[in-house]
């Protein structure tokens, strides 16, 4: 029953909520413990679960680059021999598909993780909820842009049984990192933390190499191991994401809040999730990229997009601290003033501004950080995304990079539902 | 003369707002103007306009 005075305890309610969800994402301390296998440490994880980037999907529904991954994660698992029974299982019904996002992970483009698969295991030390991710293959024929042909497989299996093992030595020989403090240096070295990481790979390798020497392993493995980290510039993705992810969950579930703590894509749809309204997607088809395609390539190659890693937006970075890394206009088009302009007109639509991630060139100050629902539709601006472009057609990989937004529909859909929740409990 | 006159034999400085050709056109005459980025609330759509307004509401 709606009382006196309730009207205007709804627009407190929502302010003090949103005060409180913005405080949550910025006290979030995430930081790197360990190494484990999905399947032992991922909530939920069995055999012939495979888990995908984005809202949730049949496998009917998928397009390309996630039924590329998805094939190839099978045929790396051992449960398919090849691309055909592999088509067949998937089809089947026997495998369960789930998004990362339903067992507090995060996974690049398809976002494809399977019961073998090592992650990294980022905690927020604050709230004591952890988020998890695969590594970082590189770039090109990789299984998170689609591709699932030998070689691909091969580095799965070298990343499996050398990699793991070597970086889990170090780490445990390093102890924990705080990835906060590490995502801040990174931004101040012109990184945004999404398409540019050349310095947070750099202090990674920094922090780790000395313990990686120091890791009872032949020396042929540890050199390979720093090698790979060393030739794959977006090593350091597979950890800003799980950062991210670390710190919105903390926002999760505010009764009354408007802040959007998930922004994901299946490579079909892209959905949202907002604070207030719990575990509930918002959804609408997923955009075309606008962007720089590698030779060869043009925008009628592109799979629409895709991809868990707008979680960095949604936590503040990536497109959102693009004026802190003007060089990355060459990976993804526009110019230097075209990314301080994004940066800056990010603080429309946010709640409050990052105590952590600061833009050298605006004067230190911290990036736009919490998405409001109400802002996004009362001004019309939405999210900036930087983001890989994958092939439309399974098996091929990456094929550019560029810019993207998500569909208004999404950000609308959540408020009529925002309304709607509050109509329901009288208080509207 | 009207005022509107005199206000033409003076250089003109404009403020423009909403509609960003008005501006270019005018910058294409060399006249000094500024571009207010404006659009109405929620793109003028009057649904999420009531639903913002209802969230926005003083008893």
């Amino acid at each position: 029953m709606k009382e006196e005075g309730d009207d205007e305890m709804v627009q407190e309610r929502i302010e003090g909520a949103n005060r409180l969800a913005l405080e949550r994402i910025l006290n979030a301390q995430p930081t790197l413990i360990g190494i484990g296998t999905a399947g032992e440490v991922i909530p939920g994880m069995t055999k012939k679960t495979i888990l995908h980037a984005g809202p949730p999907i049949s496998w009917e529904r998928m397009r390309g680059p996630l039924r590329g991954a998805v094939m190839g994660g099978l045929i790396y698992e051992g449960l398919a021999k090849d691309e055909k029974e592999a088509v067949e299982l998937a089809a089947s019904g026997e495998i369960v598909f789930a998004p990362c996002h339903h067992h507090d992970a995060v996974g690049p483009m398809a976002g494809v993780v399977t019961a073998s698969m090592p992650v990294w295991i980022v905690r927020n030390m604050v709230q004591g909820n952890q988020a998890y991710c695969t590594f970082n293959e590189g770039l090109g024929k990789v299984l998170r842009y689609g591709a699932y042909g030998e070689e691909v497989i091969a580095r799965l299996r070298w990343m499996e049984k050398v990699l793991a093992p070597v970086l889990k030595a170090a780490l445990e020989l390093s102890g924990p990192i705080n990835l906060k403090n590490m995502i801040a240096q990174a931004i101040m070295m012109g990184d945004e933390g999404h398409n540019r990481n050349k310095g947070g790979t750099s202090l990674l390798i920094r922090e780790l190499a000395p313990h990686i020497v120091a890791a009872d392993f032949c020396n042929k493995e540890k050199i390979d191991v720093l090698q790979f980290m060393h030739g794959n510039d977006h090593f350091f993705l597979n950890l800003t994401m799980p950062a991210c992810k670390a710190s919105l969950e903390a926002a999760k579930g505010i009764p009354y809040s408007t802040i959007v703590y998930t922004m994901a894509r299946n490579g079909t749809e892209f959905g949202i999730r907002v604070s207030g309204l719990g575990g509930r997607w918002f959804t609408a088809p997923a955009e075309v990229i606008d962007g720089l395609y590698f030779p060869g390539y043009s925008a009628a190659d592109a799979n629409p997009d895709i991809g868990d890693s707008a979680i960095t937006e949604t936590c503040g970075i990536g497109g959102f601290a693009m004026a802190a890394a003007p060089a990355i206009v060459q990976f993804v088009g526009g110019t230097p003033e075209d990314a301080m302009n994004y940066s800056k007109m990010m603080y429309e639509i946010t709640e409050g501004e990052n105590n952590a991630y600061k833009i050298p060139v605006l004067n230190f100050r911290g990036t736009a950080t919490g998405i409001d629902i109400r802002k996004v539709v009362e001004t019309g601006i939405l999210p900036i995304i930087n983001t890989g472009i994958a092939h439309k057609e399974p098996g091929v990989g990456q094929i550019g990079a560029g810019l993207v937004r998500p569909p208004m529909k999404c950000f609308e859909d959540a408020l009529e539902a925002f309304v709607a929740d509050l109509e329901e409990k009288g208080l509207l | 003369m009207s005022k509107i006159s005199e206000l033409f034999k003076k250089e003109i400085k404009v403020i423009n707002i909403g509609l960003e050709d008005f501006a270019k056109d005018l910058e294409k005459q060399k006249v000094k103007v500024v571009h207010v980025a404006w659009r109405p609330p929620a793109g003028g759509n009057e649904r999420m306009v009531l639903l913002l307004a209802k969230l926005r509401k003083k008893g």
